[in-house]
């Protein structure tokens, strides 16, 4: 029998709220594609930050909650709305999140430092002028601000703190967001980073990404990063061609 | 809110020091049977601030922590189920958080703490 996810039908919703599409498809696929390794993992502590309408974290737990008991899993959204809504599809789905109303992790960095295994992110990656970003309600889920990247910047240092030592994190990410200098920036801090899964849509073209710490990844050699970018280039260009064959 | 979750969250104004633990003061408190799971206990002891939980469950109204965990786990039961019921069966519904510095209330709705900041907060 195939993992279970989150039944589009189960899933809750609201006038103000994105609802489940390809992009949350596409993130729900990279874990499902992840998953053996998941599991082995054995996460202890698993968060998704931006939890909408909780589709992504709901998928998470169905797909990990038989073989990796005793798991706590947790979900912010800074809109209040999508933090009522992820806690009505978690439970019809009979399943359970600690749920917070929290700009990315207000509140918990103290104390959740180093202390999370997975972390999951659908940020709001379309580019849009910046005085768009925060605004409140539906737009929060979309609004990514110059080149849709003002929020994802926001929440990688964020991620830096909260992860543990073996901790992943999986960002869904546009190709115009820049992706390669997303993981540039990424590995100055320490991380490996590959593509988990491409999807070219006719409205975009989705990156999912998975980091995770390597110690020999730190870099700040110039020369380095350019080849780092033009290889991430190549890589994207392939699986973009597999795609379309 | 389950007291797991109150054991890690502090206030974030900018600029307060004494952050944590955050007060409960509960209007609607309930209790949701989960799983008892000893492992998941014993992992997560090493992280849990002992006095927030049992000042927490104490405001909840539950009074059975002991004001230290014992030293050996494994043969306590007793113990290990008190735990489970302080921090994952206590639910707080309805209610208030309220930093220990400042005062500032963060309202719990619907079992769900409010941590957005005020703009002149940030």
């Amino acid at each position: 029998m195939p993992p279970r996810i989150a039944a589009i039908p189960l899933v809750s919703s609201h006038r103000e709220l994105y609802e489940p599409c390809d992009d949350s498809f596409a993130l729900v696929d990279a874990l499902l594609a992840d998953r053996t390794h998941l599991i082995e993992n054995n996460p202890k502590v698993c968060m998704e930050i931006g939890c909408g309408s909780g589709y992504v974290i709901t998928s998470l737990i169905l797909l990990l909650k038989n073989e990796v008991p005793g798991v706590h899993y947790l979900a912010t959204d800074t809109n209040p709305i999508a933090t009522r809504v992820t806690k009505e599809t978690l439970e019809a789905h009979g399943v359970h999140a600690d749920i917070v109303c929290a700009d990315i992790a207000s509140g918990l960095e103290k104390r959740l430092a180093g202390s999370v295994d997975v972390i999951v992110v659908n940020p709001p990656y379309v580019p849009t002028p910046d005085y768009e970003v925060g605004m409140e309600g539906i737009a929060s889920a979309w609004a990514g601000g110059v080149n849709g990247r003002t929020v994802i910047d926001k929440i990688l240092p964020v991620v830096d703190i909260l992860l543990s030592e073996k901790g992943w994190f999986y960002l869904v990410t546009l190709t115009s967001n820049f992706p390669a200098e997303i993981c540039l920036m990424m590995r100055k801090k320490g991380y490996a980073s590959r593509i988990v899964v491409q999807r070219s849509t006719e409205e975009e073209n989705l990156l999912i990404l998975k980091f995770w710490r390597d110690k020999d990844e730190e870099c700040q050699d110039k020369e380095i990063s350019s080849s780092f970018v033009s290889q991430f280039s190549k890589s994207i260009s392939s699986l973009m061609e597999k795609q379309w064959r | 809110m389950r007291l797991i979750v109150h054991n890690m969250l502090s206030c974030n104004i900018r600029g307060v020091v004494n952050k944590f633990p955050l007060r409960i003061e509960p209007e609607k408190v309930i209790v949701k049977e989960v799983d008892f799971n000893p492992d998941f206990l014993k992992h997560m002891i090493a992280k849990i601030d002992w006095k927030a939980l049992v000042d927490g469950a104490r405001s909840m109204g539950y009074p059975e922590l002991p004001d230290h965990p014992p030293t050996t786990l494994e043969s306590d039961e007793s113990f290990l189920r008190k735990f489970h019921h302080s921090l994952l069966e206590l639910n707080l519904e309805e209610g208030s958080l309220v930093c220990p510095e400042t005062g500032r209330k963060f309202s719990v709705n619907k079992g769900i703490p409010n941590m957005l900041l005020h703009e002149d907060e940030v």
